[in-house]
Parts: C-alpha cells; sequence; structure tokens
C-alpha cells in the first residue's frame, strides 16, 4: 500500500462519508455529492477518484456492483463494507487530530 | 477483490479494461444528463488511456501482468533463434541432468534416512585400530558376545541392534537341486519393535526371538522381496526355507518402505541373530552394531562406556592370543570404539563409493559450470546484438528494473526448459549408474524414488542456473546508454572483457576436469593391465559346497567326472578362486620354531594340478601330489621366500603358521612359483603359501571339505557356455555337490576394477562433453568478435594486411585468455590432486604427463575452434565489406 498524503488522505475521507451517508451511489453521484455538501468547495477531479475508487475497492473499503440503467447501460454502484467504517472513523479521527493541530499552529502565529 | 481476483485478472486484462470503459462511460452519460456540456465532461477524463491505465494497475496484480507480457515475449524471442535456444537447453539440459543424476545417488545413498523410527538418533559403531605397520584402519565388524556386553552396559543410555552384513546367500523353497539366490540379513530379535515398524502380514521378530542360540528357526521376509518373490501371495506364511543347511519358517512380511539397513542391497530374509552359527564365537567378527541414542544422551560419554567395555572385552581375549607377535597384540589394543551416525543406513557401497561420487559431483558441477559459461557468453552476445532494442526501450520510458526482469525471464524459461530434460535425462541415467555399480550377479539396489529433496534440489539448480548465465546479461541490457547505442557507435572492447573472463574460467574448469579424467583413465589402465601372475581367460569357476563334508579323494573324482567333458582341457580344485572379494586365510608364520612375525602370511589350498591350471610356472621343486597334504607340504611364491626367507633358497627348509590360539602347523617348502595376486588388484603382492586342498586335524585324520571351487580350462569356447552341461552333470553323479555359483576368473578380474571402469567411463565422457562444450564457446566468441570487427578487419586487409596479421589480430587475445585459463586450471588440478590420490592406482596426480596431455588436447581444441574464425575473417573481402557501410 502506498503511502497516503494528506491531499489523498482527505479524498477518502470525503468519499467514504458519503458512502456512509448514503449507500449505492454511482462516480458521478460521489463527484457531485461532494460539491454540493461542500458547497462548491471541494472539487474531487475524475482523474483523482476513480483510482481512489478502485483502489478503495481493491483494499476492500468499499464494495462495488453493477446496476443496470433505464437507458440499458449498466454502471457501478459503490458502498461501504464493515472495514470501510472502521476506516471511516479511523480517518474522521486521523483528520480531527491534524486539523486542530494546524489549529493551534495558527492561533500560535 | 483479492489476491487471487486480482491474478486472475492478470490473465483476463481485455475484461477489466472493458468494464473500466463502461464505468466511465456511465459516469459521462450522468454528467450529460445532469446538463453539463458533453465536450467540457469528456475532457474532465482528460487522457482516458492514462486514467484506465492507473483504475486498471490499482486492481490488477501489475508485476504478475508483465510477467505474463515478458512470459510471451520471451517465447517468441527463443522461437525466433531456434538455433541457439536448441544448443543452449541441449547443453544445460545435459549439465542439470548430470547433476541431478549424481544428487540422486548420493541422496540415495547417503542423504535419504532410513525409513525408521529415530532414523536421526541412528548411529553405527566402528573401530579404529593401527595395524602392524601403525597405519590406522577402520573397520565395523563385532563378534555377538562383544555386541552383547556393550549393549548390556549402554542399557538406559541407547539402544544396541546387531545385524549382520548382508550375504547373497544359497537357498531353496523345496528340494536342494532347486537353489536360488537371496539377501540374507541376521538381525536382533528388537529392531524391528526399535525401528517400530509393524509386519505386512503376520509378525515380526521381538525380544524373545533373542534369547537361545539355535532356538527360533524362523524367517521375516522383505515386501520387496515378498512383491519379487511371490507376487505378494499371502499364502507365504507358514512356508519354508532352507538356508545353509537349516530350515526356518517364515512368520512374516516387513513393512513396504523397509528394504534393510544397507543402503544398495535390499535385504530379502531377514533371519534372528540367534540363528547364526557364529553367535556364540567371540573370535569371529561378522556383524554391525547400530545405536539408536536416548535422546538427550550426550555421544562422548557413552562412547567412552563402550570403549572401555570393549577394551576390557578384548584384553581378556588377547590373553590366549599366543599365536600372535607381541607388537601386533599391542597395536590390537590400541583400538578405539567410535560412534559414527547412521540415520541413512551403513553399506559397503557408502564406503566404497563414497570418494567416487564425490568426485562424479564435482566433474558434473564443473560441466555445469562450462555449460552455463557458454550459455552466459551467448546471451552476452545476444543482448550486444539487441543493444537498439534496448535502448530504444529505455528511451520510451521502460524502467531498468523491467529490462532486467524482461532479459531474466528468458533466460528463466531456457533454464526451466533445460531442467525438464534434465530431469528426464537424470531419469534414466541414474539407474544406469547403479547397474553399473557391482557386479553383475550380485547388482546393487538403490531406491531411487522422485523424493521432494530431489525436486527441490532441481529447483534451486534450476534457478542458480538462470542467475549463473542470466544476470550479467540482464544487468549489462538494463544498463545501456541510449544515446551511444542508437547512434550505432559502442566501444566493442569494453563489452568483450567480461566474456574473455569467462572463457578463461571455461577453459580452466575444462582443464580440471580433462586432466581427472586422464587420472581416472590412466588409473584404470593401470589396474587393468596389472600382472596377474595366472591366466585368465577360458578359465571357468565352479563354486560348490557339499553340505555334509565330502573327503578329499570325493572331490578328485568328481574333477575326474568334469575334466571328461569335451572342451575341458584341464580341472583342479582350490578352497575359492584367486581374486575373489571376501575369502582369505591367514597367519603369523615362524620360521624355525621362533616368535611368530609381525606380518602375515596369506594361505590358500589348491589341489595337484591347480598350478598347471592356473598356467603358473614352477621355478623350483615340484607339484603337490595326491598324498601331500596340510599340514605338511606347502608351495610358496617369491614374496613369501623374501619377507619370510630374507630371499634365500627355502627349498626343503619349514614354517610353521601360527594361530592366534597358539597352534602351530608345520610345513616343509616343497616348491617356489612366481607372484600372482591374491584377493585384490590394488592391494600390493602378499606372501603367499598354498598348501594342499587335503587337510588334516591334529591328530592325523583328514577332514572332510565342505566347499570348494572348481577351477577348469576350457579350449577355445566361451567357458560360460558349458554352464548348463556342467550343473546336470555334477547333480547327476553326485547329489551330495551343490553348485553354488558359476563364473569365469575373468570376471573376478574385471569385477577388482568395476568401480575404476565406472568412474573412467563417466569422467572420459565429461571431459568429452566439456572438451565439446568449451570448443563451441570458443568457436561462438571468437565468431562474434570477427564479425563486430569486420570493419576494421576490411580496412586492414585494403592496406595491405597480410593473412598472418590477420590471424595474429584475431586470434591473439582469445589465445592469452585460453593460456590464462590453462594456468589456472593448472593451479585447480594440482591442488584438487591430493584429495582424489585415494581413488587412484599406480598414476602420480603430479606426474608431468598427467598434466601436458589434457593441456595439448585442450589447446588443440581451442586451435580447432579458431580456425573457422580466422578463415572468415581472411576471407572479408574489403570492397564489399566497405561498399556495405
Amino acid at each position: 500500500m502506498k503511502k497516503t498524503d494528506t491531499m489523498q488522505g482527505s479524498l477518502d475521507l470525503l468519499v467514504l462519508k458519503v458512502l456512509s451517508r448514503q449507500p449505492k451511489l454511482h462516480g458521478y453521484a460521489i463527484m457531485t455529492a461532494i460539491k454540493h455538501i461542500s458547497g462548491d468547495v471541494l472539487n474531487a477531479e475524475v482523474g483523482s477518484l476513480y483510482p481512489a475508487l478502485h483502489r478503495m475497492e481493491e483494499t476492500g473499503w468499499i464494495r462495488a456492483e453493477w446496476a443496470a440503467k433505464d437507458s440499458g447501460r449498466r454502471t457501478r454502484l459503490y458502498q461501504l463494507t464493515a472495514a470501510g467504517k472502521k476506516q471511516l472513523d479511523a480517518e474522521i479521527t486521523r483528520w480531527r487530530t491534524v486539523s486542530s493541530a494546524i489549529d493551534r499552529v495558527l492561533q500560535e502565529a | 477483490m483479492s489476491f487471487w481476483s486480482r491474478i486472475t485478472y492478470a490473465f483476463r486484462g481485455d475484461r477489466l479494461n472493458h468494464e473500466i470503459d463502461e464505468e466511465f462511460a456511465a459516469h459521462i452519460e450522468e454528467a450529460i444528463a445532469a446538463g453539463n456540456d458533453p465536450t467540457e465532461v469528456r475532457r474532465t477524463f482528460g487522457s482516458q488511456l492514462h486514467l484506465r491505465e492507473q483504475s486498471r494497475d490499482a486492481r490488477i496484480a501489475a508485476w504478475l501482468d508483465c510477467l505474463r507480457a515478458d512470459l510471451v515475449f520471451g517465447w517468441r524471442q527463443l522461437l525466433k533463434r531456434k538455433i541457439t535456444t536448441a544448443a543452449a537447453v541441449l547443453s544445460l539440459s545435459l549439465a542439470i541432468g548430470a547433476c541431478t543424476s549424481a544428487f540422486r545417488l548420493i541422496d540415495a545413498l547417503f542423504l535419504r534416512p532410513l525409513p525408521v523410527a529415530h532414523a536421526d538418533r541412528l548411529n553405527f559403531l566402528a573401530i579404529r585400530v593401527p595395524d602392524g605397520n601403525g597405519v590406522l584402519r577402520t573397520f565395523d565388524q563385532f563378534s555377538y558376545p562383544e555386541f552383547a556386553r556393550m549393549r548390556a552396559a549402554a542399557q538406559g543410555q541407547a539402544e544396541l541392534i546387531a545385524a549382520s552384513f548382508t550375504s547373497r546367500s544359497d537357498l531353496t523353497y523345496a528340494t536342494d537341486n532347486e537353489m536360488e539366490k537371496g539377501n540374507v540379513q541376521y538381525v536382533s530379535g528388537w529392531m524391528f519393535p526399535a525401528f517400530e515398524l509393524q509386519p505386512a502380514l503376520g509378525r515380526l521378530f521381538t525380544a524373545d526371538d533373542e534369547r537361545t542360540p539355535g532356538a527360533g528357526p524362523y524367517a521375516v521376509v522383505s515386501y520387496n522381496y515378498w512383491t519379487r518373490r511371490f507376487a505378494n501371495d499371502p499364502g507365504i506364511l507358514g512356508r519354508s526355507v532352507h538356508i545353509g543347511g537349516k530350515m526356518f519358517q517364515i512368520i512374516g512380511v516387513g513393512p513396504k518402505s523397509f528394504t534393510g539397513t544397507e543402503p544398495g542391497t535390499i535385504t530379502d530374509i531377514f533371519l534372528p541373530i540367534m540363528m547364526n552359527p557364529n553367535v556364540t564365537r567371540d573370535d569371529t567378527r561378522w556383524l554391525r552394531t547400530l545405536v539408536i541414542v536416548n535422546p538427550g544422551v550426550p555421544i562422548e560419554p557413552l562412547r567412552a562406556k563402550l570403549d572401555a567395555v570393549s577394551l576390557h572385552f578384548e584384553t581378556e581375549r588377547a590373553k590366549g592370543f599366543v599365536g600372535m607377535s607381541q607388537h601386533n597384540i599391542e597395536m590390537f589394543l590400541r583400538m578405539k570404539i567410535l560412534i559414527e551416525p547412521a540415520a541413512s543406513g551403513v553399506s559397503r557401497l557408502q564406503n566404497d563409493y563414497r570418494r567416487a561420487l564425490v568426485w562424479i559431483g564435482v566433474l558434473v558441477i564443473l560441466v555445469l559450470l562450462i555449460a552455463c559459461v557458454n550459455v552466459a557468453n551467448l546471451m552476452t552476445a545476444q543482448a550486444a546484438s539487441r543493444a537498439r532494442e534496448m535502448a530504444l526501450r529505455v528511451s520510451i520510458g521502460a524502467g531498468r528494473s523491467r529490462l532486467v526482469q524482461l532479459v531474466l525471464v528468458e533466460n528463466a524459461m531456457l533454464a526451466f526448459f533445460s531442467a525438464a530434460l534434465g530431469a528426464l535425462f537424470a531419469w534414466w541415467a541414474a539407474p544406469f549408474v547403479v547397474s553399473r555399480i557391482n557386479p553383475p550377479d550380485n547388482p546393487a539396489h538403490l531406491v531411487l524414488p522422485a523424493h521432494w529433496r530431489v525436486l527441490v534440489f532441481d529447483t534451486l539448480l534450476t534457478l542458480a542456473v538462470a542467475l549463473f548465465f542470466g544476470l550479467a546479461p540482464a544487468l549489462r541490457a538494463s544498463s545501456i546508454q541510449p544515446v551511444a547505442a542508437l547512434k550505432g557507435g559502442e566501444e566493442p572492447h569494453s563489452k568483450q572483457r567480461s566474456i574473455y573472463a569467462l572463457i578463461a574460467a571455461q577453459v580452466a574448469f575444462c582443464f580440471v576436469v580433462l586432466f581427472l579424467a586422464g587420472l581416472f583413465g590412466a588409473t584404470f589402465r593401470h589396474l587393468s593391465s596389472q600382472p596377474l601372475g595366472f591366466d585368465a581367460k577360458n578359465l571357468l569357476l565352479l563354486e560348490t559346497y557339499t553340505p555334509h563334508g565330502q573327503l578329499p579323494e570325493s572331490w578328485s573324482q568328481m574333477a575326474d567326472t568334469l575334466r571328461a567333458v569335451p572342451g575341458v582341457n584341464a580341472v583342479a580344485i582350490a578352497g575359492w578362486p584367486l581374486l575373489s572379494p571376501g575369502n582369505s586365510w591367514n597367519g603369523s608364520i615362524s620360521i624355525n620354531a621362533g616368535p611368530p612375525t609381525d606380518t602375515w602370511g596369506w594361505f590358500l589350498s589348491i589341489s595337484p594340478g591347480w598350478l598347471g591350471t592356473m598356467k603358473i610356472q614352477l621355478l623350483e621343486g615340484r607339484d603337490f601330489n595326491s598324498t601331500d597334504s596340510f599340514p605338511g607340504e606347502a608351495i610358496v611364491n617369491q614374496t613369501f621366500v623374501k619377507t619370510f626367507f630374507n630371499g634365500a633358497d627355502p627349498m626343503g627348509h619349514t614354517f610353521e603358521k601360527v594361530n592366534p590360539s597358539g597352534r602351530r602347523q608345520l610345513c616343509r617348502v616343497i616348491g617356489v612359483v612366481p607372484d600372482a595376486t591374491y584377493s585384490s588388484l590394488h592391494d600390493p603382492i602378499l606372501p603367499v603359501a598354498y598348501v594342499p586342498f587335503r587337510q588334516s586335524d591334529e591328530n592325523g585324520a583328514i577332514n572332510p571339505a565342505d566347499g570348494g571351487t572348481f577351477l577348469l580350462r576350457t579350449s577355445g569356447i566361451n567357458p560360460l557356455s558349458l554352464a548348463p552341461t556342467l550343473r546336470r552333470l555334477v547333480a547327476k553323479s553326485n547329489p551330495a555337490y551343490r553348485l553354488s555359483n558359476v563364473k569365469t576368473q575373468q570376471e573376478l578380474v574385471d569385477n577388482q576394477s568395476i568401480r575404476e571402469r565406472l568412474l573412467a567411463l563417466l569422467a572420459l565422457f565429461f571431459a568429452t562433453v566439456a572438451l565439446l562444450l568449451a570448443a563451441i564457446g570458443l568457436y561462438g566468441v571468437l565468431n562474434y568478435s570477427v564479425l563486430q570487427r569486420e570493419r576494421e578487419i576490411g580496412i586492414r586487409i585494403a592496406v595491405g594486411a597480410r593473412i598472418g596479421s590477420i590471424a595474429r589480430l584475431v586470434t591473439t587475445q582469445i589465445l592469452v585468455t585460453v593460456f590464462i585459463g590453462a594456468v589456472a586450471g593448472i593451479a585447480l588440478g594440482m591442488a584438487s590432486v591430493r584429495y582424489v590420490q585415494t581413488l587412484l592406482f599406480g598414476v602420480k596426480g603430479t606426474d608431468p604427463s598427467m598434466l601436458v596431455v589434457p593441456a595439448l588436447v585442450l589447446l588443440a581444441a581451442a586451435l580447432f575452434a579458431a580456425l573457422p574464425a580466422v578463415l572468415r575473417a581472411a576471407r572479408i573481402d574489403p570492397s564489399i565489406m566497405l561498399r556495405a557501410e
């Protein structure tokens, strides 16, 4: 497993959080959800979203299944796994620690 | 999504690509449906190909995908160069196969544990004792009384098991006229329980079978024998077998895996040790002592304890050695008991072939190295020709490690194919070598299963080989400088340095192989041209015994009967034939009633006419007549005269044969004959006294003889063709006589050098292979270097260089290399000769001719290999060459 830097780490966090609220979303829905909830501040690029999804799927944090759409096309729907829930908790704790630490540093200055 | 799914995806890459594309398409559709600008949406995907690769990497075992691609590519590369590939695979498979065969033999003989419980704690006892000349000898024979004392002393610390030396014996399940051979071994009753072996049928011996001598006439047959002889017939229980004049009842069949304690011999019939006629004798050493040491018991104190018991036993016994010289008794009592590991059993075959197998191992490893060097050179040359391809790969972004992998995979495939072929070769070769080990009438049986150890060895060997010849070319390929390579101008000389180093190594190894082959060949030649002192041709030997003994007159009547057979010129009788292993008779000699000598005299009983039949000329005196007997008369050889009569004329003088018990048997010398070999071709000529076959006991009564050998000199016909006639004739004319073995004297002579012949044969074979490989290697490298320098040579010829200087230019470097290699080889050979000396006979490793011949052969091969390249260089036409540029 590659080392997760903050940027990538936060994308994982956002994706996991979105999926924890609402299971069975496809990639585009996850992307728009992040955008809407953050009030258009955060934007997950396609170029990083899909590799992240596939990577997390590979790690076992999320699960994917194919679903037929009205148009006849198939789409891939993602949802959290038990391991993913645990990972979400861990990511949240980590994020809180890091952000509060950064806050402290900013207040000092 | 697991490791497994990633692996399966590696082989279904198209489907994965398709799925990823489908997901992206769905995304784009959604985005457009949500009211986004289609072009804009598509643009967010950027290079879809790149994205796909990234996603693909996440879901696929990337290394495996590369490996698959490399395998396919490597396979195509190998197919493209069919001849090189075939040459490489052939030479490697021969070498790997030879290595595997050698390993299989070594494994079967020395490594594989016996299929018994506690094999890891199994040992055997040996005795190291200085002989009369102070030279340390080791043997492992014990008498039963000594064994019993040691066993009692070791109680609680170790279990001692007695097992006789397996002997090929005459036995019958019916009448005495239907004799057959079987390997018989007398074993302790508690051997089967101690080894925790279970019968396949009936019961095995127990400790109860080892209480009273002669009380339990039972036999257990081995599973192997049960299958071979009785086709697994359960009705075997209760049948009786006659062995050595006794009847045994078969009570059980041993377990399938157990074939006895001697690797190389499969025991057919186990008998209780108490049934051996020698079991009560303390002066006959006929059994091995196996020791299962209890867990946690330290070896050295146990050894010291057994040593003390044994020494005490022998010291007591030595008090009765009045017929042995004081010096010899002293030397004998310096004996020391050793505990040697015997996890894989213990046998004579191990002893005889330990060093020989090690050296065969060395030879095959050298041949393997030579083959590896050859392939490495081939690969290096190929890597050079693939420089442009590699450079291209580097410039479009291939990682160095990827290139190493690419080349290594290709080489590993080569190695793998070679290993597969080699395994086939070994499957045939190992049993073939085993079949050459023993005399044909008593073949060695080594169980050679396809064991996991052999498999592991093969795999490791293959990997090592692939790395050995593949790593250097792989690293070279990866370290390529694209700029230089694509320009086409690389400096050829730096590239070749490693090739020349390899060639030098190859020449050195080849020299060592040739040198060793020369030594083994010369040893065999010396041994087989050793003067025998008698004529072995057209001499048939009938080993005969009479269970109840027959008087000498009866024996000579039988000789007369045989003499009447057409084609038989002369017949004589002897106790046993000359050069028959295991038969000897010795005693101290006393001249003029003096003290017994330190040196043994050796004896053989012969009938009148034996000297003539053997074509041994009397130098002085007369042959025996029918009234001579032992004690009484003797004919001695020249060494006997030198040793005991200081070379003085012994005619009419007397000597005494002194037995350890002190009994003296007086003999008057009535004839002198030239030296002849006695029991072994390897030993120096022994002082031998021939005494009459007619022997009398202390009271002067003539002893009936229960065994002897008829010697028949035939005229012109193959002696063995008479065998069936003679068997019938003997059975018909006197049923008291049983023919045991019928063989020729020539067989016995040949059997003396069986190991040397095998070594010489294998060494010669490997030397030929090594020379061939080295020559091919030289040829390849030279040819390659000429190809590379064609332009330069063309220019030189154009400006007027002569053929001679071109030849020098092409060959100087390689000849220097060969020279360096040969010098290194000589050094290696000289260093190794010390260790090989025990296998040699009549050859000094330091003999200059032993060095010169291989060196000349090597030089000739090098010149021969260089010829095509020189011709090629000389034929270069500058006008064509330069126009092509």
